[in-house]
């Protein structure tokens, strides 16, 4: 019981303590959670290419930018969302809703540049919906998006049935999976790398953005501080069905194919790499470079994993392990620290009372 | 205060006709019946014949037992992401047993696999409470690492319906005075978990955590200990129901129960249990999971393809969320009125 209540009020301090920015600036950038995945990152690269002989090739690094790219893109908005402490989980349904749209216009004799634009509507649409339902009427969006996972999945799936759409024209598949010379890196990581700059730019140096951290942290206080909280969700998840539909285009390009079931599951990928990036479940928490760090991390990981012929379930296993050990290992270390001042404290106090 | 509580005054039959039809069950229970009326007049088989009433009841029970899991966690304010997964493994421990150990009994193979599952469910339990970590994020990630444990003993050893001893399939679709035997277990399993949140203080306690999990702790309620529990029996109800999947359908690959968290968190939401914990009943659940299943035998029927029912699902989720919030909002204006009247 005391304990509880020494946590719920805690005994008023005497000097106002800023420990956040008592420390210098290189410390506060360096010893976060987003610069221990960089890091890590960058061991896992390092440590790749020089132990497995032929990763550190430009084919290499292609594929796996290829592969990372739909996650890449749909980790910015989500990274968003999941500051201002909601959840889409309906971002794979509405790559899939939008694969098939594209597909089965461009079946339907549309040309596939209008088929590309009506998916992207579509994207805004579903996205919008999702936005509705979480701001106008007031539902959590852990349970619409569960809803709209499975009604966008239905849809797309209702569409074409078992058919599948192929033959799309050459030019945009070759153009999806072109690389820059012998670099290695496709042409549509330049996409990647505005969009990634457009949305730092709007999280971290917009006053909308930081509307975004408030709204994480404590809507209601937010909201008295003149944050517009229902616009500002409403247009996250719009955003996060704007980009969800543009990674389903892409998917259409990359892998020449639509189908009902493509994409299926990627929500769970794109949330795991998320957090893994750093941002908090709870809201407020969160940088994106600590995100595409994260996403880029578990794609590295896979692909070094995969060359040394180690099988896609164990993959997914250190997948999950490393989500399950990110989001347990804060709660760990903060455990430790109270461990230890708590148990030199006991220490102090009772030496004087032994005495007395 | 007197003016806010008066149930007193009414007689208990006027009570008990008040409580049935204001209560959530009855809405889902009448849907469902709309659901077979029409179906059944457009094709009387569905119904009628000794097949359709078999499957009718048989074809939900596996759900049925996922969905009281499930509602079980939803209802401690957590979610467990990891059911499919875990049917996949259950389903998988039992067919190995029976290849591993010919000539084992039935009732040691069905032990087995509720005790894998209440394990794994102990693992879910324990990192969330212990932690003190999102249900929904450890779910997920063990969601992965299940699959993938699953994927890797599963190879390319695949279990098929020759592997099983015949008395173990023919369990799965065997009947009791025309009642198969699965919808018989998942009814005793909802009878007794259904008495246990009802009426005990182990299951008013998971209201209680559910409705304000710090008010609970406050209170001197053992959350930690009352959520592993609540993770650990929906590990085991889901691991029967994984050693029923063997039984029902004899063949086990390393996809087997995929998906299936997303079904269980359907049935539960579409049967009243509010996903941020605290209300709804199992038997809601239950009823929850029969209605999507049902409604999934019968849009073929329907002359719906059935490509469409996961949209329908979708609409139905969507449907029930958005029906709680209109009545939770309807129940605190008049709350609110009473309360202005009372003051007046």
């Amino acid at each position: 019981m005391t304990d509880s209540s020494t946590s719920l009020h805690p005994a008023p301090s005497r000097s106002r303590a800023y420990p956040y920015y008592s420390s210098p600036a290189w410390k506060r950038f360096l010893l976060t959670r987003e610069f221990a995945v960089v890091i890590a990152l960058i061991i896992v690269a390092v440590g790749a290419s020089t132990s497995i002989r032929k990763f550190s090739s430009p084919l290499t690094l292609g594929y796996l930018l290829l592969d990372a790219t739909p996650i890449l893109l749909i980790a910015l908005p989500m990274t968003l969302i999941l500051i201002s402490a909601e959840i889409d989980l309906s971002v794979a349904s509405i790559v899939g809703l939008s694969n098939v749209t594209l597909g089965a216009l461009f079946d339907a004799g549309w040309p596939v540049e209008l088929a590309a634009l009506a998916a992207l509507v579509l994207g805004i649409l579903c996205g919008a919906i999702n936005g509705l339902l979480v701001t106008v009427v007031g539902l959590p969006s852990l349970a619409v998006t569960i809803g709209t996972l499975a009604l966008f999945r239905g849809i797309a799936v209702g569409i074409l049935g078992t058919k599948s759409v192929v033959n799309f024209p050459e030019y945009w598949t070759t153009l999806t999976t072109s690389i820059f010379g012998k670099s290695g890196i496709p042409y549509v990581i330049v996409l990647v790398v505005i969009l990634a700059l457009a949305f730092v730019l709007l999280l971290h140096f917009t006053p909308f953005g930081r509307g975004i951290f408030a709204i994480g942290r404590n809507q209601e206080v937010a909201a008295f501080s003149g944050v517009k909280v229902q616009r500002t969700k409403f247009i996250l998840f719009v955003l996060s069905g704007l980009v969800s539909a543009l990674a389903g285009i892409y998917f259409t390009f990359r892998y020449g194919s639509a189908r009902g079931d493509n994409a299926q599951g990627l929500e769970l990928t794109v949330i795991a790499a998320v957090l893994l990036g750093g941002v908090s479940i709870f809201g407020g928490k969160g940088a994106l470079h600590g995100v595409l760090a994260g996403v880029l991390l578990i794609g590295t990981l896979q692909s070094a994993l995969r060359f040394v012929n180690v099988t896609s379930d164990v993959i997914n296993i250190v997948v999950g392990a490393l989500l399950v050990a990110s989001i347990v290992s804060p709660s760990f270390f903060a455990w430790l620290k109270g461990k230890i001042p708590r148990a030199a404290r006991e220490r102090a106090s009772k030496a004087p009372a032994s005495r007395g | 205060m007197t003016t806010l509580i008066s149930p007193a005054r009414k007689n208990p039959a006027a009570r008990a006709i008040e409580t049935l039809v204001k209560s959530r069950e009855t809405g889902i229970v009448l849907a469902l019946l709309m659901v077979l009326v029409v179906t059944t007049v457009r094709s009387p088989a569905f119904l009628v014949s000794t097949d359709g009433f078999r499957d009718l009841l048989l074809t939900p029970a596996i759900f049925v037992l996922l969905a009281i899991g499930q509602a079980m966690v939803i209802i401690t304010r957590n979610i467990d992401l990891s059911v499919g997964s875990v049917v996949g493994l259950t389903a998988y421990l039992t067919g190995r047993l029976f290849v591993d150990f010919p000539g084992l009994p039935i009732p040691v193979a069905i032990i087995a696999g509720i005790a894998l599952g209440a394990l794994l469910g102990l693992i879910n339990g324990a990192l969330i409470a212990c932690a003190k970590v999102p249900a929904l994020v450890v779910t997920l990630g063990t969601l992965y690492i299940y699959r993938g444990v699953d994927v890797w003993w599963v190879g390319r050893k695949p279990i098929n319906a020759s592997d099983m001893p015949r008395d173990f399939l023919g369990f799965g679709v065997s009947s009791f005075l025309n009642i198969p035997t699965l919808a018989i277990i998942a009814a005793l399993v909802l009878v007794a978990v259904g008495w246990y949140m009802r009426t005990t203080r182990g299951g008013r306690e998971l209201y209680a955590i559910g409705s304000d999990p710090s008010a609970a702790t406050l209170y001197g309620l053992r959350v930690a200990k009352r959520v592993i529990l609540a993770f650990v029996a929906c590990g085991a109800l889901t691991g029967l129901a994984g050693v029923l999947f063997a039984a029902r359908y004899g063949t086990v690959d390393s996809q087997a129960g995929t998906g299936f968290e997303l079904i269980s968190v359907a049935a539960a939401v579409v049967g009243g249990i509010a996903i941020f914990g605290g209300s709804g009943s199992v038997l809601g659940a239950a009823i929850g999971a029969v209605l999507l299943l049902t409604i999934n035998r019968a849009l073929p029927l329907l002359g719906v393809q059935d490509f469409w029912q996961q949209a329908v699902v979708g609409a139905l989720i969507l449907g029930a969320i958005a029906l709680d919030r209109v009545l939770a909002l309807r129940r605190f204006h008049k709350l609110i009125e009473i309360r202005d009247n009372a003051n007046d």
